[in-house]
C-alpha cells in the first residue's frame, strides 16, 4: 500500500520535473543574441577554438528541441558542462564542493525553526488572547513581514559588530581544521569528538540560521496555534482530562499529536520559503554555499552553473512536498487505514 | 440504608459570554447514595451536561463554578487542589460522554487509551496493563478483545466504541460513574445492550451511576431516582416509579405527556408550548411560568423554592406550597 | 470578545460582500491604523518630488556617510543621514517608495486579472481547460518563487519589464486557485441557477453574477500577495538583479549600504526598515480586511 502511494506520487512528479527542466533550459536562451558570447563576455581571454568547441558542445546550431534533449540527457547524469567562472571546472564538481554547506545551513535552520515555533504555538494556543498569545501573534506577524536581507544585516550589526558575540561570516573560526567526512561541519565535529570545532561551527550557523528560519517559524507558529485551538475544543481532549491525565500529557500527547497533522502540509510549504531565502541569506553572510554560488554565477552569466543550481533547488522543493504528503499519511491513521465498517 | 456518596449543594456555574453572564447551572442540589442510580433528565440546553462537568471541575473556559458544594464521600471537591482532583477523576469518578467517536482520540490505538488510564492511576503498567485491558474489553462483551486493542476508534462500530469508553471509565474501579447521554448516539438495539451492560456493572461492582439523559424510557427502566432539570435548576426529584406515576411539577407532567405509552393509544401526545428561556436575563419568577398551563400571579413574580413533598420527593412549584390550591385543583391531568 | 478563537489558514468562499463590512473594518483599530499608514506611504510615493528635501541621485561630497540628525555628527539638512556617495537618505527612501508601491500594485493587479481570468473559466466550464491549467499550476508550484525569478533575471539582466514578468509569472497561481474553487462552488448555487433560468448569457453570468460574489476573498488575497511581492522585489534588487541601477529602490540601497555596516549602519538599515514598515502595514490591513469579511466574525 505504501509502495503504491509513493510510486503514484513519484509518477506525478515526472511532468512537473519535465516542466521545471524546460524552464531552466530556457534561461540560457531568453536574451537575444548568442548565449556563448554572453557567457564568455565575462570570462576574459578565450580562444576562438574554445568558443567553437563550446558551440558544438551545446549544439547551438541544431533546433531547440535537440538542444533540450541534449540538456536533459546530460542533466540526468549530472553533467552540466564546464563552469567558466571557475576556470572551466565541471559544474558538477563546483556545486558538489559547496552543497554540504547549504545542506548544513538548511537543516540547521529547519530544526531551529521547528524547535522555536512549535512550543511557542502550543503555549499561545493554551490561553488564547492572553498576553503570551498576543506577543506570539505579533511576533509571527513581524516574522513574515521582515525582509530576510534586512533581518540578517540587523542581526549581524547587533550581535556581530556591536556586541561581538557571534561571527558574521564563514563557517569556522580561522585556524580550525576539521577532517571532512560529510562536509557538514557540525556533524564532522561530532564524529571527530572535537568540541571546540563543534562550538565554532554552531556559532557560525546561528545568525544565518536564525535569519533563514524566521519566516518559516512565523508561519508555523500561526499554523500550530490555530490548529491547536481547534483541537483543544474537541471532545477527546476533555475526555482525556476526565480520565485524570495531567494537563501536560493532555496537551502534548493528545492535543498536539492531532494538531500536527494538518500542520505538516503547511510546514512543507514553509520549508519552501526557507529555501527561497537561502540565496539572499548566503549573500548577506558571505556563506560559502550554493546560494551564494548561484548569485555569483548570475553576475558572471555562467548559465550552466545557474541551471544546475536552480534544478537542485527545484528538486529539493518537489521532494519536500512529497515528503510532506508521506508524513501526513503516516501521522493520520484515518488515512492509513480507512474505516472498514463493522 | 447505604451512605451518601455524592451530595451536591446549591451548585452554581456561570458562563461569561459577549452577551452577558449565563448561568447554566443555577443552584442545583443532588444526592446519590452508594450503588444507587440517579437519572438527571431534561431538555437540551437545560444545563445537565454542564452540571456533570461541574461535578468534576472540568468546566471549559469561559465558564466558572461560582458557588456551592460538591461533597464526595464527605469531602468538598470544589476546595481540593488540582493535583488531588486529577487523582479523583478517572480513579474514583469515571465519566462516559455522548459521542464516542469524537471522545476517543482518533490517532491513538484503543488499547493504548485504556492502558493510559491504568498507568496514570498506578493500577497497572506494561504487560499487566495489557492483560487488564483485554479482561476489561471481554467484560464489556467485546469479542476478540486482544486483537481489538490494536484498533483505532474509527475502525470500530458505534456500539463497540461506546463499550470501549465505558471500559476506560470503569477501568480503575471508580465509586461513581457519570454517564452523559451514553445512548443518545446509538440506535435502539444498541441502546438496550449498553444499558444492560451498565446494569450489569452496577450489580457486579456496586457502582453508583449518575445517568444524564433526555430519554424517559431509559430512565424508567434503569434508575432508582430521578431529578428533573429545567433552565439550570432542579424542578422535581424523587424515586423513579413514584415520580413517573405521579408527576407533580407541571414540566414533568408535560414531559410525560410527550411520550407515547404502549397500550394507551388513546392518550394524546401533547408538546409543551414555547421554548427554553434565555438565561442571560431570566425572568424574576418561576422559569417555567411562560410555558406552564397552571401558572398564576405568584409564579411570575416569585421564584419557588425546592421543597419536600411526600416521602423522598421534592418539588419546585408554588402549586404545592399552597395546600388549598391542591384541594381545589383535584386531578392534575 | 471581538476576535476569532480560530484563525483560518485558508480563505472560505464568501458569496458577496456582507453588509456592514466597512463598519466592522473601521471598528478594528489595528486595521484602521495600518490602513492610514498605508495611505501615508502612498501619499509619500505620489508626492515624492514635493516631499523629498533633495534630489535622490545628487551626490553631496560634504555629506558622505553623514549620520542621521539624532546621532552625534548629524545634520538636520540630511535628516536620515547620507550614503557612501553623499546622497541624502531621506530623499532616496522617499523615492524608493515609488518603486516598491508601483511594482507591487502593478504585479498584483496583473496576477489578479490573470489568475481570475483563467480561474473563472476553469471553474465554470471545467473540461480540458481545467485539466491543462491544473497541470501547469502543479508545475509552477514546484518552483520556489525567488529561485524562479532569479533564473529569469539571470538571463535578462536588470530590466523592469522582465522584473514584472518574473514576479508575476508564478504569482497568479494563488488567485487562480481561489477563483476556480469559488466559481466552481458558485456554479452550483441558487443565484446562478436562477440567472440561467431567466436566460442570462454566460458572459453575463460570469461577470455580473459570479464575479462580484467571489471578489471579496480575492481582494484579501491581493493585499496579502502585495506584501510578498514587495519583499520579493526588494530581495531581488538587493541581489542586484531587480530594479535597474539608476532607479532608487530600497533593496538596492541596502545592498549599497552593506559595506558600511561597521560604521554608517543607517545606510543599510533604514531602507530595510521602510520595507518592513510598508509590508507590516499591508499585512495588518489585509488581515483586518479578512476579519471584517469573515462570516464568523459577524455577531
Amino acid at each position: 500500500m505504501w509502495m503504491r502511494f509513493i510510486g503514484q506520487r513519484l509518477l506525478q512528479l515526472i511532468p512537473v520535473l519535465a516542466g521545471v527542466s524546460m524552464i531552466v533550459f530556457l534561461t540560457m536562451h531568453l536574451t537575444p543574441g548568442d548565449p556563448i558570447e554572453h557567457m564568455l563576455g565575462q570570462a576574459g581571454r578565450i580562444t576562438q577554438r574554445q568558443i567553437d568547441e563550446l558551440r558544438a558542445h551545446y549544439a547551438l546550431d541544431r533546433p531547440m528541441l535537440v538542444q533540450y534533449g541534449l540538456f536533459l540527457k546530460r542533466a540526468l547524469v549530472g553533467d552540466f558542462g564546464p563552469s567558466y567562472s571557475h576556470l572551466g571546472r565541471p559544474v558538477r564538481e563546483v556545486v558538489a564542493e559547496r552543497l554540504p554547506a547549504t545542506l548544513e545551513l538548511t537543516l540547521f535552520s529547519f530544526a531551529l525553526a521547528l524547535a522555536l515555533s512549535v512550543p511557542v504555538g502550543v503555549l499561545a494556543s493554551v490561553r488564547p488572547q492572553g498576553l503570551f498569545d498576543r506577543l506570539a501573534t505579533a511576533g509571527a506577524l513581524l516574522g513574515i513581514s521582515m525582509p530576510g536581507f534586512w533581518l540578517g544585516l540587523v542581526l549581524m550589526i547587533l550581535f556581530g559588530l556591536r556586541l561581538h558575540w557571534l561571527p558574521i561570516s564563514g563557517r569556522l573560526d580561522l585556524g580550525l581544521v576539521l577532517p571532512s567526512a560529510t562536509g557538514l561541519n557540525s556533524l564532522d565535529a561530532l564524529i571527530a569528538g572535537d568540541g571546540a570545532a563543534l562550538w565554532s561551527a554552531l556559532r557560525h550557523l546561528l545568525l544565518p540560521g536564525l535569519t533563514m528560519a524566521a519566516p518559516m517559524a512565523a508561519m508555523v507558529v500561526r499554523m500550530v496555534r490555530s490548529s491547536m485551538i481547534g483541537v483543544l475544543s474537541q471532545d477527546y481532549v476533555q475526555f482525556a482530562r476526565a480520565k485524570g491525565l495531567p494537563e501536560r500529557a493532555v496537551i502534548c500527547k493528545h492535543a498536539l499529536g492531532n494538531a500536527l497533522i494538518p500542520a505538516v502540509n503547511v510546514v512543507a510549504l514553509q520549508a519552501g520559503l526557507l529555501l527561497s531565502g537561502n540565496m539572499v541569506i548566503e549573500v548577506v553572510f558571505q556563506y560559502p554555499g550554493i546560494g551564494k554560488l548561484a548569485v555569483d554565477a548570475i553576475s558572471s552569466a555562467d548559465y550552466p552553473l545557474v541551471q544546475a543550481i536552480v534544478l537542485i533547488y527545484a528538486l529539493s522543493y518537489v521532494l519536500l512536498n512529497l515528503g510532506a504528503d508521506v508524513l501526513h499519511m503516516v501521522l493520520d491513521p484515518r488515512i492509513r487505514r480507512p474505516q472498514e465498517g463493522r | 440504608m447505604s451512605q451518601l456518596l455524592l451530595q451536591v449543594l446549591n451548585l452554581q456555574t456561570r458562563l461569561l459570554t459577549h452577551r452577558g453572564a449565563l448561568c447554566p447551572v443555577d443552584g442545583v442540589s443532588l444526592a446519590i447514595r452508594r450503588g444507587e442510580t440517579v437519572a438527571l433528565v431534561g431538555e437540551s440546553g437545560c444545563g445537565k451536561s454542564m452540571t456533570a462537568l461541574s461535578l468534576v471541575r472540568l468546566v471549559p473556559r469561559p465558564g466558572r463554578i461560582v458557588s456551592g458544594q460538591v461533597l464526595f464521600d464527605g469531602e468538598d471537591l470544589l476546595l481540593k487542589p488540582d493535583a488531588e482532583m486529577r487523582r479523583i477523576r478517572g480513579r474514583r469518578i469515571g465519566m462516559v460522554f455522548q459521542d464516542p467517536l469524537s471522545t476517543l482520540n482518533p490517532t491513538l490505538r484503543v488499547g493504548h487509551q485504556i492502558e493510559e488510564s491504568l498507568r496514570v492511576h498506578g493500577v497497572a503498567r506494561g504487560p499487566a496493563a495489557r492483560q487488564r485491558s483485554v479482561e476489561l474489553l471481554e467484560a464489556m462483551g467485546i469479542p476478540s478483545a486482544r486483537e481489538r486493542l490494536q484498533s483505532y476508534p474509527h475502525e470500530l462500530s458505534g456500539g463497540m466504541r461506546q463499550r470501549v469508553m465505558i471500559a476506560i471509565a470503569v477501568s480503575c474501579e471508580p465509586d461513581l460513574l457519570i454517564a452523559d447521554e451514553p445512548t443518545t448516539a446509538l440506535d435502539v438495539t444498541l441502546q438496550a445492550q449498553i444499558m444492560d451492560l451498565l446494569a450489569r456493572l452496577k450489580a457486579e461492582r456496586g457502582l453508583a451511576i449518575l445517568l444524564i439523559t433526555h430519554d424517559l424510557g431509559v430512565v424508567s427502566q434503569f434508575s432508582d431516582c430521578v431529578a428533573v432539570m429545567y433552565a439550570g435548576q432542579i424542578v422535581e426529584q424523587g424515586p423513579t416509579a413514584d415520580l413517573l406515576q405521579n408527576p407533580r411539577h407541571p414540566y414533568t407532567q408535560g414531559l410525560l405527556r410527550c411520550v407515547p405509552r404502549l397500550g394507551r393509544p388513546d392518550l394524546e401526545i401533547l408538546p409543551i408550548e414555547g421554548s427554553v428561556p434565555d438565561t442571560v436575563s431570566p425572568p424574576p419568577g418561576c422559569r417555567f411560568a411562560p410555558r406552564c398551563p397552571e401558572a398564576w400571579n405568584r409564579c411570575w413574580t416569585e421564584m419557588p423554592a425546592l421543597r419536600p413533598h411526600g416521602e423522598g420527593r421534592t418539588v419546585r412549584c408554588h402549586l404545592y406550597a399552597e395546600p388549598q390550591l391542591l384541594a381545589g385543583e383535584g386531578g392534575m391531568e | 470578545m471581538a476576535s476569532p478563537w480560530v484563525e483560518d489558514a485558508t480563505l472560505e468562499p464568501t458569496p458577496g460582500t456582507p453588509p456592514g463590512t466597512l463598519k466592522l473594518l473601521l471598528k478594528n483599530r489595528v486595521a484602521l491604523a495600518s490602513g492610514l499608514v498605508l495611505l501615508g506611504f502612498v501619499i509619500v510615493a505620489l508626492f515624492a518630488p514635493l516631499l523629498a528635501p533633495h534630489d535622490p541621485g545628487k551626490q553631496h561630497p560634504e555629506a558622505i556617510r553623514a549620520s542621521p540628525f539624532w546621532l552625534p555628527g548629524g545634520d538636520i539638512r540630511f535628516p536620515l543621514g547620507a550614503d557612501s556617495l553623499g546622497r541624502d537618505l531621506l530623499s532616496r527612501t522617499i523615492y524608493g517608495a515609488r518603486v516598491s508601491i508601483l511594482l507591487g500594485v502593478v504585479v498584483v493587479l496583473l496576477t489578479l486579472v490573470m489568475g481570475t481570468g483563467l480561474g473563472m473559466p476553469a471553474g465554470y466550464f471545467g473540461g480540458w481547460l481545467d485539466t491543462v491549467l491544473s497541470r501547469a499550476v502543479d508545475i509552477l508550484l514546484a518552483f520556489p518563487f525567488l529561485i524562479f525569478a532569479l533564473a529569469i533575471m539571470a538571463s535578462t539582466g536588470p530590466n523592469l519589464v522582465a522584473l514584472v514578468s518574473a514576479l508575476a509569472f508564478k504569482g497568479w497561481v494563488d488567485f487562480y486557485r481561489v477563483a476556480r474553487a469559488d466559481t466552481l462552488a458558485a456554479r452550483e448555487s441558487s443565484y446562478v441557477t436562477a440567472a440561467r433560468g431567466i436566460g442570462a448569457s454566460t458572459p453575463y453570468i460570469l461577470f455580473r453574477e459570479i464575479l462580484p460574489n467571489i471578489a471579496p476573498p480575492l481582494i484579501v488575497l491581493a493585499t496579502l500577495r502585495m506584501a510578498v511581492i514587495i519583499i520579493a522585489e526588494a530581495s531581488l534588487s538587493f541581489l542586484g538583479i531587480g530594479v535597474p541601477p539608476g532607479i532608487p529602490a530600497w533593496g538596492t540601497m541596502v545592498a549599497d549600504g552593506r559595506g558600511d555596516i561597521a560604521g554608517a549602519w543607517w545606510t543599510a538599515t533604514i531602507p530595510g526598515l521602510a520595507v518592513l514598515g510598508l509590508v507590516l502595514a499591508v499585512n495588518l490591513f489585509g488581515e483586518g480586511l479578512r476579519d471584517a469579511l469573515d462570516p464568523r466574525m459577524r455577531r
